[in-house]
């Protein structure tokens, strides 16, 4: 479709104002991250890089335990929702059983549960059982993340699967759990890698139940980047650092799985 | 749920053991799930008490005072206030921006409109804390670049955050920031499935490109737009990561919200009873409207299917 070249003119200053307002943030966050705090207040673009700010936050503070610690437990999150979740994710999509809408809805539904809601009393029940301030109880937890994108994304890449490609399998002789695991795990990778990856974004950034649920000795790093705002000892170059350092991983897995991201985000809903 | 597919006399006949199969599949899923859902109905009947986390022992059921009293208070319709009009207002201008965003960028395909598409999420993916670290980097009147962008223009000092005139805002363009490129990646796939010839049709018959947008793009794109304002305005009302990092809901009451209010409540002066009713309420408001948005939406795809 051909354009005028006013439409056109407008079109692009549009497209070039929100690439300066989204990008340029993070620009100017890894620009800081390398600037020392006596070039912090009299320059602005031009200054002599310094690698101080992050020797400081990595090696002199628990800015790097903390990012292990949500290392820790994002990735456990998601590797057990991945176990428990990729076989109710096929079971929702190929077994015809009564109140599988339903079963499916209620999983949704965790998602949308206010956060706060749930945390409130498990914290009294972490507490008696011995579950609060610990990996695994924050990993439990974080299956109300992680479980209900992965079981919804997943069950959409199975659907897609033609069921004629089950049938042959079994015509052959599979049992349904060889068929499960040597022909549709194979053809849902791509698929089951991206979800896994996402799943593993927002558990990252998850700071609610790690802030309420642990603290003292398992911080994760969202919650320790609360300490770098709004303190008296405004250390901008520091606040820079531990910015960066948690943003990094994500834009990192932004990039490898933009091709699922839009199924992924969208809970399956639009198949990118 | 529907059964209507199945043949009910073969589904009886199949063996036990099979019929079961696929719940005992799903079981563990659901149990590590409701295994922490279960404290949700704990949380009823706390709110039906005096529990106090400094004096558990203390704990009395009282009826519907806590309801009652939360009903009586300004603060609980302050804080309904501000979740709306922090809900409504980000959700809608990010739908407006990320359609129209959508529109333009997606005519282009060179390497720099490529580029775009890639690089424009990276603000969804990063943290809500994060968000607020980069922006008060940004809005720093000492060594924020925005300080000295507004210093041309003649305002200095501009204070974002720190006054309660420009508080929402700020939350507001910092969500819109963050949540604008999941609107936009859906209306782009939403633009890329459409089909060809209406619009070719359109072409050929010397439609304007308003009439174009309006009476084709605009219908074909509405189960997009609202799967996006389904998602978005539902984790809009429980916003609390950007307000709480930005502010701790000040200052004074003015991004106090539901969710902060029963954070501030529950966890700072612990009054669980107390809070119970605000976080309760939230959820049914969030419940409704989401219910009413997934059926306005099913019922959207069934028409813009042509169905």
């Amino acid at each position: 479709m051909r354009e005028s070249w006013i439409g056109g003119l407008f079109r692009n200053s549009v497209l070039a104002l929100w690439t300066l307002f989204a990008l340029f943030p993070l620009l100017w966050m890894v620009l800081l991250s390398f600037k020392s705090d006596a070039e912090m207040f009299n320059t602005t673009f031009v200054f002599t890089p310094t690698l101080d700010n992050y020797r400081f936050v990595l090696l002199h503070t628990d800015y790097f335990r903390c990012f292990l610690d949500n290392l820790i437990v994002s990735g456990g999150a998601v590797v057990l929702s991945v176990l428990v979740g990729v076989p109710a994710a096929y079971a929702l999509a190929r077994f015809k059983f009564k109140g599988k809408e339903d079963l499916a809805f209620t999983i949704l539904s965790f998602k949308f549960a206010p956060e706060m809601l749930v945390v409130l009393p498990l914290l009294i029940i972490y507490n008696r059982i011995g579950l609060y301030d610990t990996y695994i109880g924050l990993i439990w937890v974080y299956q109300l993340i992680t479980m209900p994108l992965l079981i919804w994304v997943l069950r959409g890449y199975f659907e897609d699967i033609p069921e004629e490609v089950e049938q042959a399998a079994q015509l052959d002789g599979y049992q349904w759990h060889h068929i499960f695991m040597k022909i549709l795990l194979p053809l849902i990778r791509p698929g089951l890698v991206a979800a896994a990856l996402l799943s593993f974004i927002f558990a990252w950034n998850s700071f609610t139940f790690s802030l309420l649920l642990a603290g003292i000795r398992i911080i994760p790093v969202t919650v320790e980047a609360l300490r770098y705002i709004g303190t008296d000892t405004v250390r901008y170059g520091q606040m820079a650092v531990a910015a960066t350092v948690t943003a990094l991983p994500e834009v990192i897995l932004a990039l490898l799985i933009q091709k699922h991201l839009v199924r992924g985000l969208s809970f399956g809903a639009v198949k990118g | 749920m529907s059964m209507d597919n199945i043949d009910m006399a073969a589904y009886r006949k199949r063996p036990f053991l099979v019929r079961a199969r696929p719940y005992f599949i799903i079981l563990p899923a659901l149990l590590l799930t409701i295994g922490i859902l279960y404290p949700f109905l704990t949380a009823i009947y706390y709110s039906l008490t005096s529990l106090n986390l400094q004096r558990p022992g203390a704990m009395r059921f009282v009826w519907f005072q806590n309801w009652i009293r939360m009903l009586r208070e300004e603060a609980f319709w302050h804080a309904v206030r501000v979740t709306l009009q922090y809900a409504l207002t980000a959700t809608f201008i990010e739908l407006a921006l990320g359609l129209g965003l959508g529109l333009a960028i997606c005519r282009r395909d060179n390497w720099f409109a490529r580029l775009l598409k890639v690089s424009l999420v990276f603000p969804l993916m990063i943290a809500p804390v994060v968000a607020v670290i980069i922006w008060q980097l940004m809005t720093s009147n000492t060594i924020g670049i925005l300080e000295k962008l507004l210093n041309l223009f003649g305002v200095y000092k501009f204070r974002w955050a720190s006054s309660a005139d420009t508080a929402m805002f700020t939350a507001i363009m910092i969500d819109v920031w963050v949540y604008t490129p999941f609107i936009l990646i859906l209306v782009i796939a939403g633009i890329n499935s459409l089909p060809k010839s209406p619009f070719e049709a359109a072409r050929v018959d010397g439609a304007s490109e308003w009439f174009t947008f309006k009476n084709l793009t605009l219908p074909m794109l509405k189960p997009f737009l609202y799967i996006a304002l389904i998602f978005r305005l539902m984790a809009a009302m429980q916003e609390y990561g950007i307000i709480w990092a930005l502010t701790r809901g000040g200052p004074g009451d003015t991004l106090l919200n539901l969710s902060v209010t029963t954070y501030i409540r529950g966890f700072t002066q612990y009054r669980f009873g107390q809070m119970i009713p605000y976080v309760l309420t939230l959820w049914v408001i969030v419940y409704i409207v989401s219910q009413i948005l997934v059926r306005k939406w099913l019922k959207v795809q069934k028409t813009a299917g042509g169905r």
